[in-house]
């Protein structure tokens, strides 16, 4: 692999260049919400934020979908996961997300046999090879990881693989932005669209929600260049009062995306309301299992117990990933909560808000320097 | 009992079944201290460690230091590394150079070494050899002998192969007093090569990349390099180096901050000089890993007086595993115990310690 790939997208001087033009056009203050937590993870580990004008405030989308997990499903994967006969296969993410009760981690400790895979694929594989074993993976994710969640459920429904099943979480980017559109506290204005769903969806599903909310709306990658090019369109329709979709992402993304990966989730998923962790129930927001699948969903497989779920009363997530509130207005930031010691999901995966500010800008000083 | 009936035994025929010498593979009996304990002794371990200390025999050895004007330096270090081969080295290998380097970055002169093996029942011997092989050549490439061993065995499944734990005996001139604690306001932090090398070497070797590259692990005995850089800063009253790290576990992120605290001050990292594979970056990008937070086991950071910066750097640049040495940045009174990154594009960020396990991101 080369490095020009990405080398080049993160040039200090075509950085600094865009910075200029950015500073050029506005004229000011912008709040802009980045959908993704890979971009909030960037904008934190470059310090875009730092370099930007200081009209342009970021807040932080609700685009990570270990954050967004619900608590009741992380307690039935810890319940499944402690069952004696199964191997629970998850991304590493997943493993150190608090339930009610403790994480995969100490699940794995007590015994339990939980696995960390790179694709559900090798999941399957390792329900070929334990064909004694009920085998089960946390599928999860936006629309990003849903086309290999469903080719592995169609493979395994050709190869016979009877001991495989999906514990789904799928949710989908559209209806979380409508929802936080509509929310009387909104303070977004425009939107730097999440590149890699839009490398699987297209962006076709997003001129409706422009329209609708008179908000302008970039398909944006995830590099420095990439991220402040979505900033520069998406300020330069703000300045103008348009509100258009446009694609900075063009290198990947179409209009209609994948339309072969689209077909497969069609075939395989269908949409339901599903639960956002720290939002709420979120309507049409999600995919499930069809019935025709049935025999791999691990919840109706699992005789799962009712479960009373207990969130951290301090953690203030759903405001952070509504954009309400930055992780440092919370109380628990930092001391109490930690990410050797999450109150909440925000905190524990890497594309969280909370672990982002908490790595990249925890108690950050005014730096001076003197080398060069 | 008829006399017919009696048959002919051919005592000449006649053996007693000896007992089985298990030489492909470690049983229990390996561990027991009798006989097989023993043959293994000898035919593995005297076979390629022989020198006169350890050839007595005895349960302990008698070291003279004679020099009135060096101190002992003391380090242990256990390996239990998963899988025990991997591009670029092995077990063995990675037990005399940790411990080997441990005592160097202490500023002391390597001189001798114990090995403590466990070994897991059914470990093939050709393997334990190869191993004990692999650590004699590095303890002949680093100058350091093996004094003292032991060797003890455990069942199958309660054990990975084999893990081994090496102790180490150093001397140091009394003067030199390296520590963390000693590093001052302005000393420059020097970093001999490119970081992240043993980490993706390793999980390469693991088989869970699905891919394989030219990466090969860094581990190598430091002393010589670290020795050339302390006779380069010696002064009349002590040596230039203030302290010195191998940042293997949690890498170079966490030894610099490891520092800061131990120091209570603060530093400034310059991202743009720190040297990088490129293969190395490409899996990182890849694994949504930082290279920052890669083991390295061939890498020295050092802390020295920006005075001495220049001179000490040009001699780290004249040995083999400090070819590629940089200054990556300095200390500074501000911001005591945290380091900051001083980005390429001119930010400035938090360069946090490693917090648990580095897992790769969902997508």
């Amino acid at each position: 692999m080369d490095q020009k790939l990405w080398n080049g997208f993160r040039e200090p001087k075509l950085v600094q260049a865009k910075i200029r033009q950015i500073q050029k056009i506005v004229t000011r203050p912008w709040t802009i919400m980045e959908i993704c937590g890979g971009q909030t993870h960037a904008i934190k580990k470059y310090g875009l934020d730092q370099l930007l004008p200081p009209e342009i405030e970021f807040i932080h989308g609700p685009g990570c979908p270990v954050c967004v997990t619900s608590l009741e499903l992380v307690d039935k994967a810890l319940q499944i996961a402690s069952l004696p006969n199964v191997i629970f296969t998850s991304y590493g993410d997943m493993l150190r997300v608090p339930g009610s009760t403790g994480d995969l981690f100490s699940v794995k400790a007590n015994g339990g046999d939980v696995r960390v895979v790179y694709s559900p694929l090798d999941s399957l594989k390792i329900a070929r090879e334990n064909p004694e074993k009920e085998v089960v993976f946390f599928a999860i994710g936006f629309e990003t990881t849903a086309p290999a969640n469903a080719m592995c459920v169609l493979q395994a429904q050709s190869l016979k693989i009877n001991n495989f099943s999906m514990l789904v979480s799928h949710v989908c980017v559209p209806p979380a932005m409508r929802a936080i559109l509509s929310s009387p506290t909104n303070r977004v204005q425009g939107f730097l669209a999440a590149g890699h769903v839009c490398t699987v969806m297209g962006y076709w599903e997003y001129p409706p929600i422009a329209q609708e909310f008179r908000i302008p709306i970039v398909v944006t990658g995830f590099e420095p260049l990439d991220i402040l090019e979505g900033v520069y369109r998406v300020v330069r329709q703000l300045e103008k009062g348009t509100y258009e979709v446009e694609n900075a992402y063009s290198r990947l993304v179409t209009y209609e995306g994948n339309v072969s990966a689209q077909k497969v989730i069609q075939q395989v998923f269908e949409v339901c309301d599903r639960k956002w962790r720290g939002i709420g129930v979120i309507p049409q927001s999600g995919w499930k299992l069809r019935k025709e699948y049935a025999q791999f969903d691990a919840e109706t497989r699992f005789d799962i117990q009712s479960i009373v779920t207990q969130e951290s009363p301090l953690c203030i997530a759903g405001f952070v990933l509504q954009g309400i509130k930055k992780p440092y207005e919370c109380s628990a930031f930092g001391t109490l909560c930690t990410p050797e010691n999450p109150l909440g999901a925000t905190m524990v995966s890497s594309e969280g808000a909370c672990a982002a500010y908490y790595q990249y800008s925890r108690n950050l000083p005014v730096p001076k320097m003197n080398h060069v | 009992m008829s006399d017919q009936n009696q048959q002919a035994f051919d005592f000449l025929g006649a053996y007693c079944p000896l007992p089985l010498t298990h030489s492909d593979q470690i049983v229990l009996g390996h561990g027991s201290g009798g006989r097989l304990t023993h043959d293994l002794i000898e035919r593995v371990f005297a076979a390629h460690f022989s020198n006169p200390f350890l050839n007595r025999g005895d349960d302990g050895v008698g070291l003279t230091i004679a020099d009135p004007e060096v101190e002992i330096v003391v380090s242990t270090d256990s390996h239990v590394i998963s899988p025990i081969f991997f591009p670029g080295g092995d077990i063995g290998r990675l037990a005399v150079c940790g411990t080997v380097n441990d005592l160097s970055v202490m500023g002391a002169k390597p001189l001798y070494l114990t090995a403590g093996f466990i070994l897991e029942e059914g470990l093939q011997i050709e393997v334990l050899e190869y191993i004990v092989q692999s650590m004699a050549s590095a303890a002949a490439e680093a100058g350091v002998v093996i004094v003292a061993g032991d060797t003890k065995v455990v069942e199958r499944g309660k054990g990975d192969g084999i893990f081994i734990n090496t102790s180490g005996i150093g001397v140091r001139p009394k003067s030199w007093q390296l520590s963390g604690r000693n590093v001052k306001v302005g000393d420059q932090i020097l970093l001999s090569g490119p970081i992240g090398e043993h980490g993706i070497a390793v999980l390469q070797a693991r088989g869970e990349l699905g891919f394989t590259s030219e990466i090969r692990s860094d581990v190598a005995p430091l002393n010589a390099m670290i020795a050339k850089a302390l006779k380069a800063a010696e002064h009349p009253g002590g040596n230039a180096i203030h302290a010195m790290r191998d940042p293997t576990r949690g890498g170079l992120a966490t030894t610099l901050n490891e520092i800061a605290r131990q120091s209570n001050l603060g530093m400034v990292i310059h991202e743009a000089t720190i040297p990088i594979h490129e293969t190395v970056s490409a899996v990182c990008e890849m694994l949504g890993f930082d290279p920052l937070y890669v083991a390295n086991e061939g890498k020295c950071v050092f802390f020295v007086d920006e005075q001495y910066a220049s001179v000490v750097l040009e001699a780290i640049r004249s040995t083999d595993n400090g070819s590629q040495a940089v200054v990556i940045g300095e200390l500074v009174a501000e911001h005591p115990q945290k380091v900051l990154l001083r980005t390429s594009m001119g930010s400035t960020r938090l360069l946090d310690m490693l917090s648990g396990e580095m897992l790769p991101r969902i997508c």
